[in-house]
């Protein structure tokens, strides 16, 4: 009776190997049709095709930028070309997840162009790619949000340099209550802090109906989402918050990961999400919620964005458009010997006011990563090179923004210090 | 010719021991070896935490590792501490009942057809990533309670201030639910062995008695087995508090303290989950993450003594009353 035999046995593993297969067919089937397949970032590089060089280019004016950017150093980028690796090389790197979809492509189209280059990248966070960089466990690192001083001290003769940019967008669930997500209501900075603050509790707050006089906001509790683990996009959010409002400045400030007063505010419900998946998907169960997530988290998923109000006064919605407007008119000329960017509240009447740059991090002299040897660096600088210039086309098509002409001729200067025992990597 | 055969066999025996001998041994302590390292390994890592915030790490409830005026972090374990006690004793409360029924069930009642399938059934649960039920948890389950369980509590049990507050679905609740999930199969699994093991003679006598199977079950077998169904509560408690991702998914993760089970909260791996990568180039912050897995691993460590005295302490008990 207890013993069972083993013909039975053999039976019953085919019955729990059916039952298993059936499962997961229909759990990866009903997944996949609830998040667009694209939501999958990590195995975007796998499925995506190689987007021909016409069909990227979509819009006029990122054409445009990309393509003065190419003329602007044309003959720099064709002195490059002469390089060929000599030797196969293994370039190790890590770090932030945002950028990971797009450094893959790179990876992936470079190691078509020169063969034996393989760089691998694993999507393992910002801090994680500070800590290994730094530990000197990879070969280069990658950050969302700009290192700060202190960071950059522990890791002597490191140095960083932005490889693209995404906005943060602001979306809400209030389909129940009659607002379907297509209707854009309009935020402003001091709104957006209120909500996060818990002294804005209610749909119906005279704050926001004075916003958004022809939404029927209801009597509703706000269910405020934020990011539970650090990450670049809670970066640029609070760092928008700090610069627009000096009570979230001296209460909160900015970081990859703050105390979010609405978590502890009697009568406020903050709740945490793991990642922009996390947080779409407790906004999308949640009547009444409002979360932000990564601009092209919100394109591919086809969430329901907000329109901020920017510093020249006008109520932005986010796109890849109105954020590379951010960073072509972000104040000041970026500088080379320190290219930590800040363009949240950007001037101009269509620059949208949540956006950042992502960093790729690496010795400025390769040689102190004794990992890195002569070959390895100069791989990896050539690579750089390329990421910026020709790696650029192929921002859009994964819904990143491309870099404006001035931060790509900064990037250019500082790749140009980059050497290896004092000797040059780029010529 | 036989006495050959055994001198050989002897001959054998002799040799082989040395061999199995020593692979034994190197296996028998490869593991205390292990854990005595990942110890130390964790206090070694904890070290900064400790001597910044002492004792007060497991009393302070403000979590701030980045404060707005660029201080140092202020960082207290309780909230997490709290999380991880509550969701666990939520998830056991469920479980432990709903486990010992299936083991019963199994090993008692059900008929030679259904035996089989039902063990399967519940031990592919078991199989299942703890992902997936995260996945499950925010795409049915979080829906599920917040729109069903949830409103219906506070309906019926809303003075309680444990079933009071805005519901939304993310919270110590949610997480219990499917912590519960996540554990049944083990306890289920252990219970049904310990049932399963309880003689023969032991149910006959009761059933000679005059007992009905169900006043078997409750004064022959539950009490022979009860060492066992405590080790098996042990062991799916300890599976309950360490479980990361699931809960990171479904708790809200937010450090608070707060009466209302709907409210979101965080448990101890929960927070070492979201905050790990992200913790580069801040000493103490990563200290005090090493620190949360140095509670989490003494809790789980004393949880496990208390569950082995208990065993030991009820397994006399249960002898003797067993040789009267």
């Amino acid at each position: 009776m207890i013993r069972m035999s083993s013909k039975n046995n053999k039976r019953n593993i085919g019955i729990v190997a059916l039952v298993v297969v059936i499962i997961a067919a229909v759990a990866g089937g009903y997944y996949f049709s609830t998040m667009s397949s694209s939501s999958t970032t990590s195995m975007m590089p796998v499925t995506s095709t190689m987007p021909s060089e016409t069909s990227v280019m979509t819009e006029s004016s990122i054409m445009t930028s990309a393509s003065m950017s190419e003329t602007s150093m044309a003959s720099m980028t064709s002195s490059q070309s002469s390089w060929q690796p000599t030797v196969a090389v293994q370039v190790l790197a890590a770090g932030a997840t945002f950028p990971q979809p797009l450094i893959q492509k790179w990876t992936v189209t470079y190691n078509q162009i020169y063969p034996q280059v393989t760089i691998s990248y694993s999507g393992i966070g910002s801090g994680g790619g500070i800590q290994q960089i730094t530990a000197k466990t990879v070969d280069f690192g990658a950050s969302d949000a700009p290192l700060s001083n202190a960071q950059l001290a522990a890791a002597p003769g490191l140095t960083l340099f932005p490889e693209t940019l995404g906005g943060v967008a602001i979306t809400y669930n209030l389909a129940a209550f009659g607002i379907p997500s297509s209707t854009v209501l309009n935020f402003t900075s001091s709104v957006i802090a209120g909500i996060y603050m818990g002294t804005i509790q209610k749909w119906n707050d005279p704050a926001l109906v004075a916003l958004n006089p022809g939404a029927p906001l209801p009597d509703a509790h706000i269910t405020v989402v934020h990011r539970s683990d650090g990450s670049g996009t809670t970066f640029a959010f609070t760092n928008f918050l700090s610069v627009t409002n000096p009570n979230w400045a001296s209460q909160v400030g900015f970081s990859t990961s703050v105390t979010w007063p609405v978590d502890t505010v009697a009568g406020a419900t903050g709740v945490g999400g793991k990642g922009n998946p996390g947080v779409a998907g407790a906004v999308k169960n949640t009547n009444g919620a409002i979360g932000y997530v990564d601009l092209i988290y919100a394109i591919q998923n086809n969430l329901g964005v907000g329109a901020v109000q920017n510093a020249a006064g006008n109520w932005i919605v986010p796109s890849i458009q109105t954020v590379l407007w951010a960073a072509q008119n972000a104040t000041g000329t970026p500088n080379p010997a320190d290219l930590r960017l800040h363009i949240v509240n950007a001037q101009g009447p269509q620059s949208y006011p949540i956006a950042t740059y992502t960093y790729l991090l690496v010795y400025r002299d390769m040689s102190a990563n004794p990992n890195t040897d002569l070959a390895k660096a100069q791989a990896i600088a050539h690579f750089f090179w390329w990421a910026i210039h020709d790696g650029q086309q192929y921002a859009p098509a994964l819904d990143y923004v491309p870099l404006p002409a001035n931060v790509v001729a900064a990037d250019e200067q500082l790749l140009m210090t980059l050497n290896y025992q004092g000797t040059p990597l780029l010529p | 010719m036989q006495a050959q055969v055994e001198k050989v066999r002897a001959q054998k025996r002799a040799r082989h021991p040395d061999f199995l001998h020593a692979i034994l041994v190197v296996t028998a302590f490869a593991l205390p070896v292990i854990a005595t390292l990942s110890l130390y390994a964790l206090l070694n890592g904890s070290v900064d935490s400790i001597q910044a915030f002492g004792f007060g790490f497991l009393t302070s409830s403000k979590w701030i590792p980045n404060p707005p005026n660029g201080g140092p972090p202020i960082l207290g374990a309780l909230p997490a501490m709290y999380g991880s006690v509550v969701t666990t004793l939520i998830a056991l409360l469920i479980a432990v009942p709903i486990s010992l029924g299936i083991a019963l069930f199994q090993s008692e009642l059900a008929p030679g057809k259904l035996r089989l399938p039902s063990i399967f059934l519940v031990e592919l649960l078991a199989a299942v990533p703890s992902v997936v039920y995260g996945l499950w948890g925010i795409l049915f389950l979080v829906p599920f309670m917040s729109s069903n369980v949830d409103p219906w509590l506070v309906g019926s049990l809303g003075f309680l201030p444990i079933f009071s507050g805005e519901t939304n679905g993310l919270g110590m609740l949610t997480a219990g639910v499917i912590l519960a999930i996540m554990i049944i199969p083990y306890g289920a699994a252990v219970m049904r062995e310990v049932v399963t093991a309880v003689p023969r003679a032991q149910r006959e006598a009761c059933i000679a008695l005059g007992g009905t199977k169900w006043e078997t079950m409750r004064m022959a077998v539950i009490p022979y087995a009860s060492t066992g169904i405590i080790a098996a509560v042990v062991l799916a408690m300890g599976r309950a508090i360490g479980e990361t991702m699931a809960v990171t998914m479904v708790i809200g993760n937010v450090a608070r303290i707060t009466p209302s089970l709907f409210l979101p909260a965080e448990t101890i791996p929960s927070v070492i989950a979201n905050e790990f990568t992200e913790v580069a180039g801040n000493g103490i912050y990563l200290a005090a993450l090493f620190e949360l897995a140095l509670i989490l691993f003494a809790i789980v460590f004393v949880m496990n003594l208390l569950g082995r005295l208990l065993i030991t302490r009820l397994a006399f008990h249960g002898k003797a009353a067993h040789d009267v």
